[in-house]
């Protein structure tokens, strides 16, 4: 599969890709069940009156942030968005972080200073979002531009649904990222619904088509489909590494729960979600292994009692988790000193084989690069 | 020590810095070929390239959201806002992830947004604003605001080299109208104090930016026994300087040409009041600008900018009082 810039496609076709092992497979089924379980626990626990404030998760869009995290090395860099929880699994989160995260514990991820999911771990790579959208595409933006200065080949990759293209930030990104050709890799979760407001009354034309005239291509490919969403995540962080610059990637997927567990999706037709449930990418992915790729049903019970054992595990560790001490509410406005963010984890086998850090030409954060030229090079040759 | 003025110890302290720190980088519009709008930056894609004298688009919520992205990457950008009037267009990125992050998440943004602030000059309200209470009322952002060629140079180099995101006002009344000594090299002025610019005993203004010159002018002409404290940092508020002169005169005027409500003068006096109340001869003061726009027309702009004889006025009272 290619990124064609001048003819944004509509790919509902399978996506065949030679990129993954059987073992890849099977971590791809492993990373969405845990994103499931872990957001139904998750519920479980809101229900229980643990968690402050409301719920909100990604059920039904497993595939598009298992999918698309799937291809980052260790030294590329995430703006996770709130449906996209399995990302920060696969980047090294575990579940009791994000659940204690929920319920305002000392053992979340932010420690009570952020709640839900308003968190990013530093240490792996991520900077969480904020509750405006898309703000972090101009964050990724500017960690691809310091790539760009750099010379170093890493990809920054940022989520956002498709209510956050009719936001003037969404243009600001898109047309900066288009001028420099940077290293980013735009993910269009297009979940049909932003809160209530349908598609239809948030744009006249998809906005796929607009990465054309921000001067880069713009795909659509199957949300629900995991490996589809893969091959095209993989080209694009490809292209982006190479210098060829950004890449927008429209997921069709369905928010199958409402925007949060307040919210009872009167709103949403009851067709739209039978049709959809027939489409759930958990159940697509076991299809497919079990019918093309040699697994046993033995073999999948045995991934989802591990995940579900998992997830239990985890959740007693996050309530076990301690309340955060109310003498911190007042610190660290400030920093002292600035400090790298730490590499994520990278499970795909591809960096398993080749180190990324190795192969990285500009391994020291601070240091002197004498790649200045970078975009002026690019203004010479455009 | 060479003397230069106010703007050119900014570009002064700019060009060190960018010298010294590869990671070091500037960007906004116009500041590239043409050298920014009052010339900040003129003659520094010569010497520096493109890439570290970045032109961006007309897009103020990128240019800070790219600064913080790069930030956190081991840059540190120095962002330019055409005028400070302009930061409103990219007040999310700042007040919303860059002064939050740490706080959040523990992930430093050492960046500068420079902020060409102030009137006089038939700016109109939308080239003349003093929006520096806007960025103390959103936690993680520190505030700086000179008045002294040499304080341009030290503050901008700290604010550089600052792990947290730095608002720095530099008044364009100032630019070319202050001239002072500036040490050459490496001259850093730490953020959060105070200068004490005219030691007196009867009377403290406290002003910082454009208020301070008007003030030293002020004093002189009364040729009356008055202490001029600049505060030249707005967050954090220098406390300890501005309660030991508060203490010592006794009688406070609080200056700065920004809007009066909630401004950094109120903050000012409610922390003398609330701990040094027992030391007042009288009730603080304020002179600032009234909570209007900034007019266009030169009557209608003098008559909302605190004058010379404003603060002469304001001395007179309370030294009477």
């Amino acid at each position: 599969m290619k990124l064609e810039a001048a003819s944004p496609s509509r790919s509902r076709e399978r996506a065949g890709t030679d990129a993954l092992t059987r073992d890849d497979r099977a971590l791809l089924l492993r990373y969405m069940l845990l994103m499931r379980l872990s957001e139904e626990r998750g519920l479980t626990l809101y229900k229980q009156g643990k968690v402050p404030g409301s719920f909100y998760d990604g059920c039904g869009q497993e595939a598009v942030c298992v999918g698309s995290s799937f291809v980052l090395g260790p030294r590329d860099r995430m703006c996770i968005l709130h449906r996209d929880l399995g990302a920060h699994f696969v980047r090294g989160v575990t579940p009791d972080r994000y659940l204690a995260n929920y319920m305002g514990r000392e053992g979340g991820v932010t420690g009570g200073r952020d709640g839900n999911m308003h968190f990013g771990d530093r240490q792996l790579g991520c900077v969480g979002m904020v509750s405006m959208l898309p703000d972090m595409a101009q964050v990724a933006t500017g960690m691809a531009l310091t790539f760009k200065m750099r010379s170093e080949p890493r990809v920054a990759m940022t989520f956002f649904g498709e209510g956050s293209t009719a936001n003037g930030q969404w243009h600001e990104a898109m047309n900066f990222a288009g001028i420099h050709r940077l290293p980013v890799v735009f993910v269009l979760e297009n979940n049909q619904f932003a809160y209530s407001t349908p598609t239809d009354l948030e744009f006249a034309v998809d906005p796929v088509q607009r990465a054309k005239s921000y001067g880069f291509p713009g795909v659509s490919v199957d949300g629900n489909d995991v490996e589809a969403v893969f091959e095209v995540a993989r080209v694009a962080s490809e292209r982006a590494r190479e210098g060829e610059g950004p890449s927008l990637i429209e997921c069709h997927t369905m928010r199958m729960h409402g925007h949060g567990a307040h919210d009872d999706m009167s709103y949403v037709p009851k067709e739209m979600l039978e049709e959809w449930a027939h489409r759930d990418p958990i159940e697509l992915y076991i299809r497919r292994l079990t019918e093309e790729h040699g697994f046993e049903q033995q073999e999948i019970d045995e991934i989802r009692n591990s995940v579900a054992a998992y997830v239990d595990e985890c959740a007693e560790k996050a309530v076990a988790s301690p309340m955060p001490d109310p003498g911190v509410a007042t610190a660290g406005v400030f920093a002292e000193s600035w400090e790298p963010l730490g590499d994520g984890e990278a499970p795909w086998s591809r960096w398993s084989q080749a180190d990324q850090g190795a192969a990285d030409s500009g391994n020291g954060h601070r240091a002197a690069n004498g790649h200045r030229g970078a975009l002026a090079e690019h203004g010479r040759t455009a | 020590m060479t003397e230069m003025t106010y703007l050119q110890a900014i570009s002064d302290g700019l060009r060190e810095e960018m010298r010294r720190d590869e990671a070091v980088f500037c960007l906004g519009e116009d500041i590239g070929a043409f050298g920014g709008a009052f010339k900040v930056t003129d003659g520094f894609i010569e010497e520096f390239g493109p890439d570290r004298v970045l032109d961006t688009p007309l897009a103020e919520n990128m240019i800070v959201g790219a600064s913080i992205g790069a930030a956190i990457e081991g840059m540190k950008p120095v962002a330019e806002m055409q005028f400070a009037d302009f930061i409103s267009c990219g007040f999310d990125q700042l007040v919303n992830v860059a002064g939050k992050l740490h706080y959040r998440q523990g992930v430093s943004v050492p960046m500068v947004v420079r902020l060409p602030s102030g009137g006089g000059f038939s700016g109109g309200p939308f080239h003349s604003q003093n929006p520096e209470a806007w960025f103390i009322q959103a936690p993680g952002l520190k505030v700086v605001a000179p008045a002294t060629a040499e304080d341009a140079k030290g503050l901008l180099v700290s604010a550089i080299r600052d792990p947290n995101p730095v608002c720095y006002l530099e008044h364009k009344g100032l630019y070319r109208h202050v001239k002072g000594e500036v040490p050459e090299g490496d001259h850093a002025v730490p953020l959060g104090e105070a200068r004490v610019a005219r030691e007196g005993e009867e009377l403290s203004i406290f002003a910082y930016g454009s208020s301070v010159p008007l003030a030293l002018q002020a004093a002189e002409e009364l040729d009356e026994d008055i202490e001029v404290i600049d505060l030249r940092t707005l967050n954090p508020l220098d406390t300890e300087a501005i309660l030991r002169s508060a203490e010592k005169t006794g009688k406070v005027l609080i200056a700065h040409e920004a809007t009066r409500s909630c401004g950094v003068g109120a903050e000012v006096a409610s922390l003398i009041s609330e701990r040094a109340f027992e030391w007042l001869d009288a009730p603080i003061r304020r002179l600032t600008a009234p909570d209007v726009p900034i007019p266009f027309s030169p009557p209608l702009e003098q008559a909302v900018l605190p004058q010379l004889d404003d603060m002469k006025e304001a001395c007179r009272e309370l030294l009477a009082y």
